[in-house]
């Protein structure tokens, strides 16, 4: 067992747990933070992409314990109240998902991006978003939500 | 997943001290992206996991730095590779062949010292650093000492590192004037995926003659490798056509390529002759754009 202090959107938290625990099972079993989803387990398809340190990680191949001392970012954190965050949104407005699984993973990573480079080129977004697996949408969809707010078209 | 106990030394004293203390019964955590997924696959079952998270700001660890020859930090990402300013102006290549690495995400994590001792044969970086002539800095409580990275893969996910041995440096050194190199990754899947084939050269022209060529793959074997059949045929030669592609239908009998979704034996083989010959043109064109401009 080891105990971990870390911040989990914004908020302190504290734990004993096990060596072996994987982040992501932290957050949905033991904190009740369901938005992160898990998907291919071997760091391929994107689904529980959050942020470390304000890093993209994928949270099934990182050890919690190694998020000791860490701030991390989960899809639950991105919206102030009832407020959506401008990625939420354009997901919404421009039609960026159909199911809904990968969603979480996609805009955490499209956050990433716009921190890095606000103003990315298509291609840019293209290249950065290549890590994060759709089966429904085509992609376009998802790229135009994300330009659509590195062009300042959608205002929180 | 498995047991296992996770420990966190706060200088590299300590790590190898562990290291010393544990061996084999140790595995080294670098970026994770290898090493987890192994775990959970039961195919590695460390008993203790050394976590280098404390020391990722120890310079020879950390550092890219140009001293004559060119020094990279084992816990460097392949992302902080990538986007090294230093990298991009004295070795092109090399931010090329990381780029083609995975997907951002694993690139944040995945450490150039995790990937080299992972060895597994389908990464992109080795060819890139054999053909570069890279060399690694290994220490442990003993001392340190380096070896040439044409000598470190030793077998399918095996190197020439001891249990008690931690990478500190990947070791670059002054490349030849005059030269011209290239990186093809044969990918007829999705871009985040191992190759078919993966090429590196590196040409060193004398006038219209060959002077030195270094030509290594990946993807091609049960670890990468350097395809020196290919080299000598291709060294103090004149460059025409003909030379280029007789040096590079060589490289079918040097590589020992293992059959996979991503093509059979005998289709990688081709591809191995197909790739390198264009690897070896486009180091030329580049080595010849050189000149022209110097």
């Amino acid at each position: 067992m080891k105990s971990i202090r870390l911040r989990v959107n914004g908020q302190a938290v504290e734990r004993d747990i096990p060596d072996n625990t994987l982040l992501i099972d932290l957050l949905r079993n033991g904190l009740d933070l369901t938005g992160t989803k898990e998907g291919c387990s071997v760091g391929v398809c994107g689904a529980c992409t959050l942020l470390l340190d304000g890093q993209p990680v994928s949270s099934c191949l990182t050890l919690a314990v190694t998020a000791d001392g860490c701030e991390v970012t989960t899809i639950e954190g991105l919206a102030e109240g009832d407020r959506l965050h401008p990625l939420q949104k354009a997901f919404i407005d421009y039609g960026g998902f159909q199911c809904g699984i990968c969603t979480p993973g996609q805009i955490m990573s499209a956050k990433a991006l716009l921190d890095e480079n606000p103003h990315p080129s298509k291609d840019e977004i293209q290249s950065w978003m290549m890590g994060n697996l759709c089966r429904c949408t085509g992609y376009y969809k998802i790229i135009e939500s994300i330009q659509a707010v590195a062009d300042g078209k959608v205002a929180r | 997943m498995i047991a296992f106990e996770y420990v966190e030394p706060e200088s590299l004293g300590e790590a190898l001290a562990l290291l010393e203390q544990h061996g084999e019964d140790a595995k080294v955590l670098a970026g994770g992206t290898g090493l987890v997924n192994l775990m959970k696959q039961r195919l590695v079952q460390p008993a203790y996991l050394i976590g280098l998270r404390q020391i990722a700001r120890v310079p020879e660890l950390a550092e890219i730095r140009s001293n004559g020859d060119l020094t990279i930090g084992a816990l460097c990402s392949h992302r902080a590779i990538e986007t090294s300013a230093l990298i991009q102006q004295r070795l092109p290549l090399l931010a090329t062949t990381f780029q083609y690495v995975a997907s951002v995400r694993i690139r944040t994590a995945a450490t150039i010292g995790g990937s080299l001792a992972h060895a597994d044969p389908n990464q992109d970086p080795p060819p890139a650093l054999l053909a570069l002539d890279a060399r690694i800095r290994v220490q442990s409580r003993q001392g340190a000492r380096e070896i040439e990275l044409s000598d470190f893969f030793v077998d399918y996910y095996e190197t020439a590192l001891e249990p008690e041995e931690l990478i500190t440096t990947i070791i670059i050194p002054p490349q030849p004037t005059g030269v011209g190199t290239a990186f093809l990754k044969f990918l007829p899947q999705t871009h985040d995926d191992y190759a078919t084939i993966a090429v590196a050269a590196r040409i060193s022209l004398d006038g219209d003659t060959i002077a030195q060529a270094r030509i290594a793959l990946g993807a091609a074997a049960a670890t990468p490798l350097r395809a020196r059949a290919v080299e000598t045929a291709l060294h103090g030669q004149p460059l025409t056509p003909q030379v280029i592609r007789d040096a590079a239908a060589l490289v079918t009998e040097e590589i020992d390529p293992l059959a996979d979704f991503r093509g059979s034996v005998e289709y990688k083989r081709d591809m191995a002759a197909v790739f390198t010959q264009r690897a070896i043109e486009q180091a030329v064109t580049q080595a010849q754009e050189a000149r022209g401009n110097g």
